[in-house]
């Protein structure tokens, strides 16, 4: 994600680090890249002009050529001055009112019904108590695709069966939610273009029905130019209070984030990063802005983690490795936490330089191997999964063919648990001092 | 006939007139009193900021400015005109039915309206008198199975389908063996959505394809990639790695009728040369056209 800008961005800055100085022509030339970088990267042109004239600004001043480590400098002011356009603050939803009303608008293809069972899901697990309603009456089975969605992550879903217009969806699920008691309803509208004033009209209706306190502008991250001209159109007649930015997980490089944020002055709530309904994330404006750079995003690592890992059986782990007590089954049960947290991509991606040494080595992550690693687990027996020592080669050959390997990926994962229980042995008794030195003999 | 065609020009003309205004228009209005530089820089900005992308553009000022002597208005149009139709000429090439079975494979990312250009593509054949079939190998999405049953309803052609969760693999056998038997002239076989940087989706899709040929010998005949008029330059990220994985052999350009410059198409056409088959205008179960060049830049410029 966000790859390629934050790799023009690094040997940009590099390139200017190398120079021991910095002078007004070397800022000029790492301008012009930066510049062509944006604009590759879909930020609308005008907010790159805004963008390049206030680095400049600031980056010619005297704190920046005078310093000691200009290149850092150079550094510190494009990141700030992207943090800034990317709205300082986290902004989260206001919700006022019971119950409150959350409207999803914006362009077909957006994303708005699978945003609509993400965002419900997301609040469900905060503990609201959300209602999700579909008011997408145009496009082919748009309403039972959000009943399914809803049916799946455990939502319930108004019933609007043999109802012909979105704005009695509307009053009828109000009503409906206020006496069941539900404390969130998120409306999902059908796509149109912010042109069509038919349309734009409706939703301007639906909007003096629900008094909506979030009225969300779902938009695709891969929007070119135009991202900003729709957004404008959208505001412009319903208001919206703020941006979800769908596929976020692709390569694309987010210039769209960049521009809807300074042209509308509405802030960037929620990214979608992934096709599963709970890959939604709260958007940090300071961590993007560092994502692009290549910093790196520990924090929603450590947050995902957080929330993914369960902390008994966290617990039970620490005491099993003191009592030396791990087995392949516990291994397999670290392998379905991990695999909780997404895809290895997406959870190394947020590991600073990460994307630098998958270009330099052109790392190519199989996602296939945790499964495989699960697979072959599967077909052991549980004795098995407690002693791996009584494996011999007529279980190991029984134990590949159960599970559609190869002996020798057997033997691999068996090493591999060995080296595992080795490592843990060496840390219990090294202590937690013993800890850097260890892995200072791995580096 | 004739009128129908006048008719679609027209609607693609108002589809594109904002890109219209986008490119000639701020050259228009700043036309007097500027130097030759000045307005071919305005002449580059409008270009990038229609998506036509920062090389593309950089490449048709700099012709301009190469056979540009004075300035004049008419013939700075007519040279951008010339130059933007040698771009788009060259990938102009109407899908042709030369096959029976002709399979056609839809991929594309999520959103870009690959099942509702299925439904339009259906419609168009069928009422040409063409057998179709189509085939639900969306079977990831909720409720994708279900809408492309509605447009199968709406164009009178069956849909071979799995129950949802499936493999696309075995919806695409399926709907092969039925293809065959009842002679069908047309198969339109949807997939799921994918971003393209998936390795594991893009490996599925390759799974799907070779089901296909083992199933109907040359087939898929046509790997049509959807993508959608307001994406900005990845959608030549998109063409790329789609086009990697399983080869694409045509473009189907949709939502051309929002505010979307549809530039991205020159950019595509200029570094990638593939073939451009259809273009949406419009959610009318006939908006799906031919791409023309001609008409495609008088109405972009």
């Amino acid at each position: 994600m966000l790859e390629s800008l934050s790799e023009k961005f690094r040997k940009i800055l590099r390139d200017v680090r190398g120079q021991g100085t910095l002078s007004e022509s070397n800022i000029q030339e790492a301008l012009k890249e930066v510049r062509l970088a944006l604009l590759e990267a879909d930020v609308n042109f005008t907010v790159v002009k805004d963008f390049i004239s206030s680095v400049r600004e600031k980056a010619m001043g005297k704190d920046v050529l005078e310093s000691l480590t200009p290149g850092q400098q150079f550094t510190k002011v494009v990141h700030d001055e992207l943090t800034n356009l990317l709205g300082g603050e986290d902004a989260g939803l206001e919700l006022k009112g019971r119950p409150a009303a959350i409207m999803l608008v914006g362009l077909q293809g957006s994303g708005k019904t699978t945003t609509t069972a993400k965002l419900a899901l997301h609040l469900k697990k905060r503990g609201r108590n959300p209602y999700i309603v579909p008011a997408d009456l145009f496009r082919l089975a748009a309403v039972l695709q959000l009943k399914k969605l809803a049916s799946e992550v455990k939502i319930d879903c108004f019933d609007s069966e043999g109802m012909q217009n979105p704005p009695d969806i509307c009053r009828e699920a109000l009503r409906v939610a206020g006496i069941k008691g539900y404390d969130i309803i998120l409306v999902d509208t059908a796509g149109r273009l912010h042109i069509d004033s038919g349309l734009m009209d409706e939703l301007k209706t639906l909007k003096d029905i629900l008094r909506p306190s979030e009225i969300l502008f779902v938009a695709d991250s891969m929007t070119g130019q135009d991202a900003v001209n729709t957004a404008k159109g959208f505001d412009d007649v319903v208001g919206i209070t703020g941006v979800v930015l769908t596929k976020f997980d692709g390569d694309a490089r987010g210039g769209a984030a960049l521009s809807m944020r300074v042209t509308t002055g509405k802030p960037i709530k929620f990214i979608g990063t992934g096709e599963k309904v709970d890959c939604i994330e709260v958007f940090h404006p300071s961590r993007l802005a560092g994502r692009i750079l290549d910093m790196g995003d520990i924090l929603t690592l450590v947050e995902k983690a957080q929330s993914t890992f369960d902390e008994k059986q966290a617990q039970e782990l620490q005491q099993k490795i003191k009592k030396d007590t791990f087995t392949l089954e516990d291994f397999k049960n670290q392998l379905q936490q991990i695999k909780k947290l997404g895809s290895i991509e997406s959870i190394l991606s947020m590991i600073p330089g990460f994307s630098a040494m998958k270009q330099a080595k052109d790392v190519k992550i199989d996602e296939k191997e945790l499964s495989r690693v699960e697979a072959i687990i599967n077909s052991m027996t549980m004795e098995e999964r407690t002693n791996p020592s009584i494996l011999n080669a007529s279980r190991r050959q029984r134990i590949a063919r159960g599970s559609g390997t190869k002996v020798s990926d057997v033997n691999k994962l068996i090493n591999q648990y060995q080296d595992m229980r080795k490592m843990m042995k060496k840390l219990k008794k090294a202590g937690p001092r013993g800890l850097k030195g260890l892995f200072q003999n791995r580096m | 006939m004739f009128k129908r065609l006048k008719a679609g020009f027209e609607s693609l003309k108002a589809g594109l007139t904002r890109t219209h205004n986008a490119i000639m228009g701020s050259v228009e209005s700043t036309l007097t009193g500027v130097s030759r530089e000045v307005l071919l820089e305005r002449l580059e900005e409008s270009l990038i900021s229609s998506d036509v992308g920062v090389r593309t553009s950089a490449e048709i000022v700099d012709r301009l400015r190469s056979v540009l002597a004075g300035w004049d208005n008419e013939k700075l149009k007519q040279h951008l005109k010339s130059y933007i139709y040698d771009i788009l000429k060259v990938v102009e090439k109407p899908l042709e039915i030369n096959k029976s079975p002709f399979v056609i494979m839809v991929l594309g990312v999520n959103g870009v309206g690959k099942t509702t250009t299925i439904g339009k593509l259906a419609s168009r054949y069928s009422s040409e008198g063409k057998s179709v079939v189509l085939a639900a190998g969306d079977t990831f999405r909720a409720a994708a199975i279900e809408q492309l049953e509605g447009w199968g309803r709406r164009a009178g052609c069956p849909v071979i389908k799995q129950a949802h969760g499936g493999d696309p693999g075995a919806v695409a056998f399926d709907a092969m063996k039925a293809a065959v038997a009842r002679r069908a002239d047309v198969v339109i076989l949807d997939t799921a959505g994918r971003l393209h940087t998936k390795v594991n989706l893009m490996e599925e899709l390759k799974k799907v394809k070779k089901v296909v040929s083992r199933e109907v010998p040359d087939a898929p005949h046509e790997n049509l990639l959807v993508l959608d008029a307001s994406t900005g330059q990845n959608a030549l990220n998109q063409a790329k790695l789609f086009n990697e994985a399983v080869g694409v052999t045509g473009i189907a350009l949709t939502k051309l009728d929002g505010t979307a410059k549809g530039g991205i198409i020159v950019a595509i056409a200029g570094e990638l040369k593939i073939p451009i088959r259809f273009i949406g205008v419009g959610e009318g179960i006939d908006d799906l056209r031919d791409f023309d060049a001609s008409d495609f830049v008088e109405a972009l410029i």
